[in-house]
């Protein structure tokens, strides 16, 4: 790792003002993404603060038909949570699928969203489920938070504070594994609520976490598997690496969507 | 570099240390190198093979990637404090002694912690599935994972009701 | 039995230290004022060095020097070799290009070492390599073997036209003409054995340590072989003499071959701590370790097996390019040649055989000996061409090879190797037994039925182990005798300590090498110590690979108790004022035949010290034998692994759900040894078939660099295993042993790719078979459902 002094503000505020005196500095939620980069050298932020001593900023809460998850909440939490369990099983059991037991404990919500990993599973329930990203200045509907491969509507000394999900009547999750690295070599969410259908995709894109509105339009006529039978999407676009080509991901983005959608309405997938 | 240091006070196997670090001190050098703790190993740099697991404040944490300077009144728990020097062992490390669950042992450490914490979380009944699914986070690449199946499945069980079961929690 | 003899599971007496955090592996040593050496590496894959300025790196803080291959060749610090001389076809010997420590003017492949920094602290030491400026001019590069050899192909060393370090050929290429001009059916395959990163979970690492006073170096290193680091570096680096250097391998996480080899890092700390006089320690980071541990395999081969009517083969012929790296690694020149050809004949009656093997220099990590080195490539020729030829035939895969078993012993095969000794229609019904394959049919309707293409491999390998008699392969070419030592200490008290020149990173042997001397001298296993890896305590050895620690080290251990027990006699008929022929040992007990006197171990190891009964001139005091064995034939471990997966037709994802493993070792001292031995080769061997595969891209970038790329196998990769044994003794070693700690690794990679394809109906796969090669292999083959 590179040098750099180490910051533990007690409030956002704090937080802001330490971000906006210097553009190069990092907040620091899990580390689970920020640390592993820094050891290999490939990102040197001169100062880090950290967001663990932030009152507030982690914890779950519903109300109404909406479920509020604190920015710095643990995977793990988000994971064994009986709140989110009984409202978004799905968000439950993603949240149980991300890396392993121990990054589990460290990595956060809000630092995965905050990084939009291409191949990361967050972004896709973000997306899937239509939540609204809430940060020290605004609020931001997903739609618009996800800009890039790595890139979000986040503006420098800006710091989310929580995530707002809509409790969706289906949803489901279908994670592909990238067996090297355990990430999503493609992930599907899916989600009804109301006439909003939403089919989110991670993994696969050339640019990040995108929806597929031309399986959301089949699964308004009905919400079966069957509507997305013998549809796939085009292979430009996505992905092309070792771990598979993107014609490979293109056909896995049909399947897994099946596959989600048979989940959500309780039939076996396949 | 400037003299850039930082104090950082913590628990560590139940005895409280108190360490001037350089901000980029990792728990794991702060254990290795600082406190001499060397059961606690490193096997990648990617965050990825589990050599490295601790526990933090009960939970299983990997140390290389956590910062000392982030643990100011954590409680941590390494290998070493498993059991007492030359007592009786945890019944999990013994558990991997009876069923070969080691054979170079540098895995070993982080394994039997992650083993702990598994137990903490899910119970006593670990079934095999369970088992290799909450070992995703520690890579051997001796013992082909049969016998640190069958040992966590076993010293699971061992730990049923014992003082050990307690201190995991 | 005795409870801790030969044959016992006796639990590791090994194991307290490492499940309580309390083994010493070389970075848990430190010594007094020592610096950490960092190493700047080619970023490039081929270039020359123009020039390197260590100016502002040297003015870091905390820099004590900064070093490159200038000052290495200043000192005289030779280069690494490669042990093992081949010569090709036409006689040529091997072409084998300097390999210096430190980069000479030229960089040949990404993470070649060309200049390393010594710092007070590691962070300051990497701060400063960043500090180096080295100036490259790049060079085209190559990567594939094929391509290396083709005209216009970027050329890497001067010494080998068309990067071409050898032509070399074993059998009768035209009596193998024949037999296929007379062949009812002949199988073609072409194969790629896919370039693996071994990854043992401790990283390389060295401490060096000059001792100014006394001229003398010690070396801590992650070693399989001490001695043969020190003989190395003594006689060819020529660092120091011999009794001038000690090497000490402590603790050690893992080998798998790839801590057999000299590599630069240990020569540059020992040389290094005699420049800036302080004790200079290197640990590899794992991303390091993937741009300077030696690779394993990487060969592509043309294979043919022909056959004749009744599916009895006639003849196989193979032609190999191997891929030794940019440099040839110390033992890289046999592992394609001696230890592949040499096991083409498998299990079978193979009357002619014929390979040629062609390697080549890429601008690649240097290619050598990986668990199993040569044995697995072969198998897997041969079980996949076996299996293919069944198919291809429609006769059923098991009862084609049981046809052409071989069943008398010895066997003389035509790739030199002489079987001693085997039953392997024995371990093939067994295995079958186990593994219900009459049930298979069914269980492939059920998978069916939920939409799963379920498959059934076969691999019934061989290997030869217990590496080696030194005539033989002297005979061959390599530099050095492969027999083995060992010394049995006896202390006045009775307790035992044995020295052996193998070395233990992982197999127990201070748990299996007590048990021996346990049972023979009946003393309690507690009374026994193992000492290994230290050049200073233990007499010369050639440490621990290919399967030998058993095999050969444990016949020195023998042969060094027979002498034990010889003085023992001596003493003892002196206690028991008998003669010596009367003298009878049982049980740790001395006895006069014929009478009820008699003297327990402890008081015959006490008068040998005390020497009150027995004057000096007709016996010396003190117990203390060694012996040195070496092998008179390689031994012969065989078996059946069956493994048998469900492939997922959507997706391409295999799921192995049942493995089946029944090897004949010979004679087994630990069970529960063996099968962890047989389990950890499984899963490397898994790991090749199914997920793990190094992968350059044409600028020479190595895209699996790290475990975020590369993929392990995890827990979840593996089911739980089915191992069992069956016996035939080793006729050529006094304890039967065979040898064990390959067999998984060789076996299980056939038995994978043969479930596969099995599974899915074509043949058309490679390794790994990653989940996107397996849709892409049914996606050819056309068997997809529309894409629905
Ligand atoms: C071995 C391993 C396996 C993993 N597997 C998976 C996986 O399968 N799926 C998956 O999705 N992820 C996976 N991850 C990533 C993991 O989920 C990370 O924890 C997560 O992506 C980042 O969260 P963090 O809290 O650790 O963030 P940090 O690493 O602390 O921060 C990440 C980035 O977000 C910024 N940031 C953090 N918090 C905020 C905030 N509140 N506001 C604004 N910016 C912020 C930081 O400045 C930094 O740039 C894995 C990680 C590891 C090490
Ligand atoms: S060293 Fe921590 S996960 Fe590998
Ligand atoms: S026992 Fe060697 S890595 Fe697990």
């Amino acid at each position: 790792m590179y040098a750099f002094t180490f910051h533990r503000p007690q409030t956002v505020r704090q937080a802001a003002s330490l971000l906006a005196k210097n553009q190069e500095a990092k907040l620091l939620a899990g580390g689970h993404t920020l640390l592993p980069t820094m050891k290999l050298r490939l990102a040197g932020p001169p100062q880090l603060i950290d967001l663990s001593l932030i009152d507030g900023l982690a914890g779950i809460e519903q109300s109404g038909r909406s479920l509020t998850i604190g920015a710095m909440t643990r995977h793990n939490d988000v994971n064994t949570s009986p709140v989110v369990q009984q409202a978004i099983p799905v968000l439950a059991k993603l949240a149980g699928m991300i890396g392993d037991p121990a990054v589990r404990h460290m990595g956060t919500i809000g630092g995965s969203i905050a990084n939009n990993d291409p191949n990361a599973d967050y972004p896709a329930a973000c997306l899937g489920l239509g939540v609204t990203i809430v940060t020290n200045k605004r609020r931001i509907k997903a739609d618009e938070f996800f800009t890039g491969m790595f890139s979000t509507a986040l503006e420098p000394a800006e710091i989310i504070t929580k995530v707002s999900f809509p409790i969706p009547k289906k949803a489901a999750y279908q994670k592909f594994r990238n067996q090297a690295s355990r990430f999503a070599l493609v992930g599907v969410f899916v989600s009804k609520r109301g006439s909003d259908i939403r089919v989110a995709v991670t993994g696969a894109g050339s640019n990040g976490v995108f929806r597929v509105s031309s399986f959301e339009e089949a699964l308004k006529k009905r919400f079966s598997p069957k509507s997305l039978e013998g549809m796939t999407i085009p292979a430009d676009g996505m992905n092309s690496d070792i771990h598979g080509s993107a014609e490979y991901r293109a056909h896995l983005v049909g399947v897994l969507a099946r596959r989600a959608v048979a989940e959500a309405i309780g039939k076996s997938a396949a | 570099m400037a003299a850039n240091t930082a104090a950082v006070s913590l628990t560590v196997n139940g005895k409280p240390v108190t360490a001037e670090v350089d901000p980029r001190t990792l728990l794991v050098q702060l254990l290795r190198e600082h406190l001499r703790l060397t059961g606690t190993h490193v096997g990648c740099d990617t965050s990825q093979c589990g050599a490295c697991v601790v526990h933090v404040n009960g939970k299983a944490t990997k140390s290389c990637t956590v910062l000392a300077l982030q643990l100011g009144g954590a409680n941590v728990l390494t290998i070493e404090g498993l059991a007492a020097p030359d007592g009786p062992l945890h019944p999990m490390q013994e558990a991997f002694r009876e069923n070969h669950g080691l054979q170079c042992g540098y895995c070993t450490p982080g394994m039997i912690m992650t083993a702990v914490d598994m137990v903490r979380r899910k119970g006593n009944d670990l079934d095999e599935h369970t088992i290799r699914e909450e070992l995703e986070g520690n890579i051997c690449r001796c013992t082909g994972y049969h016998n640190i199946v069958k040992a966590i499945a076993a010293g699971a069980r061992a730990m049923r009701g014992t003082s050990a079961a307690k201190a995991a929690e | 039995m005795s409870a801790t003899g030969i044959g016992a599971a006796v639990r590791r007496k090994e194991d307290r230290r490492f499940i309580t955090g309390t083994g010493h592996y070389t970075d848990d040593i430190n010594r007094p004022g020592q610096v950490f050496a960092y190493f700047v590496r080619s970023p490039h894959a081929h270039a020359t060095i123009r020039s390197i300025d260590v100016k502002s790196a040297t003015a870091m803080p905390g820099v004590l020097a900064v070093l490159t291959g200038a000052e290495l060749g200043a000192d005289k610090i030779g280069n690494l070799i490669c042990g093992w001389m081949i010569h090709s076809k036409d006689g040529s010997p091997m072409k084998m290009a300097a390999h210096p420590a430190l980069a000479n003017g030229k960089a040949c492949h990404v993470g070649d070492p060309v200049a390393v920094v010594l710092a007070t602290t590691l962070a300051q030491a990497r701060d400063a390599a960043e500090k180096v400026k080295v100036e490259y001019a790049v060079l085209p590069a190559v990567t594939d073997p094929a391509a290396a050899q083709k005209q216009g192909a970027p050329q890497i060393h001067d010494v080998a036209a068309n990067n071409t370090i050898y032509q070399w050929h074993l059998g009768d290429a035209k009596a193998v003409d024949a037999a296929f001009k007379s062949a009812n059916h002949v199988t073609k395959l072409d194969i790629v054995n896919n370039r693996l990163v071994p990854n043992a979970i401790e990283p390389r690492a060295a401490i060096g340590d000059y001792d100014s006073g006394t001229g003398t170096f010690t070396l801590w290193n992650t070693t399989q072989n001490p001695h043969v680091a020190r003989l190395v570096i003594a006689a060819f680096v020529g660092m120091a003499p011999e009794n001038k250097l000690r090497v000490i391998a402590p603790d050690v996480g893992g080998g798998f071959g790839s801590k057999i080899f000299i590599y630069p890092e240990e020569v540059v700390a020992l040389w290094a701590s005699k420049r800036v006089g302080r004790p200079v320690k290197w640990v590899a980071d794992r991303s390091e370790a993937f741009l300077c541990d030696a690779h394993g395999r990487d060969h592509v081969t043309h294979a043919e097996m022909a056959f004749d009517v009744d599916g009895k083969i006639l003849g196989l012929r193979a032609k190999t390019i191997a891929n030794l790296g940019a440099y040839m690694s110390t033992f890289s020149s046999s592992v394609p040649t001696y230890l592949y050809a040499t096991l083409m004949s498998g299990q079978y009656e193979i009357p002619q055989i014929y390979c040629e093997v062609d390697a080549v220099y890429t601008n690649t990590v240097p290619v050598d000996a990986y668990r199993g080195a040569g044995r697995p490539e072969a198998t897997f020729v041969v079980e996949r061409l076996v299996e293919v030829g069944a198919r291809e035939m429609g006769q059923d895969p098991a009862e084609l090879r049981r046809r052409n078993f071989i069943k008398k012993f010895p066997h003389q095969t035509p790739v030199i190797m002489n079987y001693d000794a085997g039953d392997y229609n024995a371990s093939l019904k067994k295995a079958m037994d186990l593994a219900d394959y009459k049930g298979f049919a069914k269980r492939k309707r059920d998978s069916a039925r939920n939409g799963k293409l379920r498959g059934i491999g076969f691999s019934t390998y061989i290997e030869a182990c217990g590496i080696a008699p030194s005539q033989a392969v002297g005979s061959l070419g390599c530099g050095v005798g492969l027999w083995e030592s060992a010394e049995v200490r006896v202390n006045p008290t009775g307790s035992v300590e044995i020295l052996t020149g193998c070395h233990a990173h992982g197999q127990g042997h201070e748990t299996t090498f007590a048990q021996l001397v346990s049972d023979r001298l009946g003393i309690p296993i507690d009374n026994v110590s193992v000492v290994h890896g230290d050049t200073d305590k233990v007499q010369f050895g050639m440490g621990t690979y290919g399967s030998r620690s058993g095999a050969v080290g444990m016949s020195a251990l023998v042969k060094a108790l027979d002498k034990v027990e010889a003085k023992a006699k001596k003493v003892a008929a002196h206690l028991l004022e008998a003669a010596e022929g009367d003298i009878e040992f049982k049980d740790g007990k001395f006895s006069v035949a014929g009478t009820d006197k008699s003297a327990a171990w402890g008081d015959v190891t006490l008068n040998a010290y005390i020497a009150h009964k027995f004057a000096g001139q007709e016996l010396e005091p003190g117990l203390k034998e060694g012996a040195f064995y070496d092998p008179t034939n390689f031994t012969f471990p065989a078996g059946c692994h069956i493994c048998e997966v469900e492939v997922d037709i959507e997706t391409g994802n295999t799921e192995i759900v049942a493995w089946t493993a029944v090897d004949d070792f010979g004679v087994v001292i630990n069970p529960m040894i063996v099968e962890g031995q047989v389990h950890g080769g499984i899963a490397q061997g898994v790991g090749q078939a199914l997920c793990e595969g190094a992968v350059y891209d044409k600028e020479g970038q190595l895209l699996t660099g790290s475990f975020m790329d590369y993929c392990m196998p995890r827990a979840d990769h593996l089911p739980s295993m089915n191992v069992d044994t069956t016996v035939t003794k080793c006729p050529s070693n006094p304890l039967g042993i065979k040898g064990c700690g390959e067999a998984g690794a060789i076996a299980a990679p056939a038995a994978v790719i043969n479930a596969i394809t099995d599974a899915i109906g074509t043949e058309d796969l490679t390794m790994p078979a990653t989940s996107s090669a397996v849709w892409l292999a049914l996606q050819k083959a056309n068997r997809m459902p529309h894409a629905a």
